[in-house]
């Protein structure tokens, strides 16, 4: 039997089908674009599996078009975290809206779990406009963040006003990477909060696009000295826990 | 027989707006409450109509944040946004305002409304046990007393006053009796349905057909009227719903649990079990308003401790699967109190809680979702 989860978040889809050993034999990714449902299809016409589950921002609509059952990516996210990472028992997803800090039972269920309000702050999307407003693509804003000799502080964590700040520390002369750092340093010492709020000890598995910058998995391992795994595609782990749940409907 | 009902209720709605005109038109006094600390007994005895005009709607902020900052409760900002755009007709009605000193934001508040309306505000205490804060707590209800007396021109002797509590007690027995029929499972009213009858029966000038309405929904209820089968699942989470209050316009948690396939079985707030309790008919009649509307365990209160109690009894009978703290966005008070009301419930019941806090706005809808479902996955 093949098995299949599909993550509809706000900047992306992912789709990852899993076998009877719940090894992953198929992966696609696709932009969430303005209509999802159609983006959906498309992804999952090309691929066979027997059983369904949808997560993810678009869950609702997914069930409403394809008749199939949903889970919230905190769940999501949290099984596949916790397959990928035996025994992990705490979990940070930052995607393109939202970030959420979970912990969970030995037995992989959720225990606890926070989430950031209805603002953006924080999260993906945070971080790709401030990439725009520094002139760096978002593949490198991270690595380029690393170059910075300096420590800056960005007080504001509101995308509106933070980008009136980093204007105004432009217009004063600093440097884009010292700027770059200060941003991730803001966006670090929301999730830690986060985290510390569900979780004081122990690995934490991160998860969500936003896992692949380098410059934020070094400043959260320093900030909450606390080591940090990360999966190899960060982005698929919510696709991957529906998939591993789908595979357990009975 | 529930349409009948509900369609019912309406036309007693309806009806309502024209006995309120009529009575003011013979000379009926009308007085505004915005808190369950003062007692609507008063208003009762002097055969004033009492109403509550807390705002449950988000409409009317826009137009209180031309005045009120923005980063205020929505329930204060509502309230005052019906009064400067004069579109609640309770409001209206009202010929004077009873306030009292409960949070930061509605003390101030009141002190803009007052240029809208005749406006007094009784010194609540902030603590409940002490012998100082209950004697000044009736000193403020017999300012209270006087203040009605001027406005209507009547006595408002222990007589009438001892009738206003019997009156009122058998109102509070009617909701109290009405909200406990979800203790059987599965419940057997919805809790938006509860919500709707219980917010809609609040405004109604006549007291005795606010509580026959609600004797006949319990009756219905019991015949299984308000819920078809279906809905009564079985396998529907329970949960309980504490900490701010919630009305129509202002019920968009209730709902999205609905949708989410759980019940909210009850509610722990001063729009719901808050106000089941009953006033002593025995002893000096102010003396037991006083020390009854005193102990309502709102979290203005330091300690709070009643509210620890009655969740603790709330969750027991009710038969919780699990609680929702709901706080409405910058009311400092519930949304501290919560921090110990989660360890609270995980101590006591190792249940886990879920706090929100959001407004009135239906703009998280779709966050406040994603945390509601994921916590009935816990559950």
């Amino acid at each position: 039997m093949r098995y299949a989860g599909i993550d509809i978040g706000s900047r992306s889809i992912e789709l990852v089908v899993v076998d009877d050993a719940s090894e992953v034999v198929c992966s696609l990714q696709a932009d969430t674009g303005f209509n999802p449902m159609a983006e959906a299809k498309k992804l999952i016409n090309g691929v066979n599996y027997d059983r369904i589950i949808a997560t993810g921002y678009g869950r609702n609509l997914f069930e409403i078009s394809f008749e199939a059952p949903t889970v919230t990516e905190i769940k999501a996210h949290a099984r596949g975290a916790w397959t990928l990472f035996p025994g992990s028992q705490t979990v940070l997803d930052i995607g393109g809206q939202d970030s959420k800090a979970i912990t969970l039972f030995e037995n992989g269920k959720v225990k606890k779990f926070e989430m950031n309000d209805r603002c953006a702050a924080g999260t993906g999307k945070f971080l790709e406009i401030m990439a725009r407003t520094l002139g760096f693509k978002i593949e490198v804003f991270g690595t380029e963040a690393l170059l910075a000799k300096n420590d800056l502080s960005i007080s504001s964590m509101c995308t509106v006003f933070a980008e009136s700040e980093v204007t105004s520390l432009i217009a004063k002369g600093q440097s884009r990477q010292e700027i770059a750092h200060g941003l991730h340093t803001s966006v670090i010492r929301r999730a830690a909060g986060m985290i510390n709020r569900v979780s004081s000890e122990g690995d934490i598995v991160f998860t969500g696009g936003v896992a692949k910058n380098p410059c934020i998995t070094t400043l959260l391992s320093e900030k909450l000295g606390r080591n940090v795994r990360i999966p190899d595609e960060p982005e698929f782990v919510g696709a991957f826990g529906a998939a591993l749940l789908a595979s357990e409907i009975d | 027989m529930k349409h009948d009902i509900m369609n019912e209720l309406q036309r007693i709605m309806e009806q309502n707006i024209a006995d309120i005109e009529q009575a003011k038109a013979e000379g009926q006094s009308v007085i505004g409450f915005y808190c369950l600390y003062s007692p609507t007994e008063i208003a009762v005895a002097a055969d004033a109509i009492p109403l509550p005009l807390c705002g449950t709607n988000n409409n009317p902020i826009a137009a209180a944040e031309e005045k009120l900052p923005r980063n205020l409760c929505p329930l204060i900002k509502s309230s005052f946004g019906f009064a400067v755009t004069d579109t609640c007709p309770f409001f209206q009605f009202s010929d004077i305002i009873i306030g009292d000193t409960t949070c930061d934001g509605k003390k101030k508040m009141f002190e803009l409304l007052s240029r809208y309306k005749t406006t007094h505000v009784l010194q609540l205490p902030q603590s409940q046990d002490t012998a100082m804060a209950l004697s000044l707590w009736r000193s403020e209800l017999e300012r209270f007393r006087k203040i009605v007396e001027t406005q209507t021109g009547v006595v408002i002797n222990d007589d009438r006053l001892r009738a206003a509590i019997r009156l009122m007690n058998r109102e509070r027995g009617a909701r109290k009796a009405l909200m406990d029929v979800n203790k059987d499972k599965p419940a057997p009213l919805a809790g938006s349905q509860l919500l709707e009858i219980l917010f809609k029966a609040g405004f109604l000038a006549d007291k005795k057909k606010g509580i026959s309405l609600m004797e006949e929904v319990i009756v219905e209820t019991k015949n299984g009227a308000f819920r078809s089968k279906d809905l009564r699942g079985g396998s529907r989470k329970r949960i309980l719903l504490t900490g701010v209050p919630v009305g129509l316009g202002s019920d968009k948690v209730v709902k999205i649990v609905e949708q989410s396939g759980a019940d909210v079985v009850a509610f722990e707030n001063c729009s719901g079990y808050k106000q089941a309790f009953f006033v002593d008919e025995k002893t000096d009649p102010l003396d037991a308003l006083a020390e009854q509307y005193l102990a309502t365990p709102c979290s203005v209160m330091s300690p709070n401790n009643g509210r620890f109690d009655l969740l603790k009894e709330m969750i027991q009978e009710f038969s919780a699967d699990g609680v929702i703290d709901l706080t409405w966005m910058a009311c400092h008070t519930y949304n501290i109190e919560a921090v110990r009301i989660a360890e609270f419930v995980q101590e006591t019941f190792g249940m886990p809680i879920l706090h929100l806090e959001t407004d009135y706005a239906e703009s998280d809808t779709e966050q406040l979702r994603v945390r509601i479902e994921a916590y009935l996955e816990m559950l």
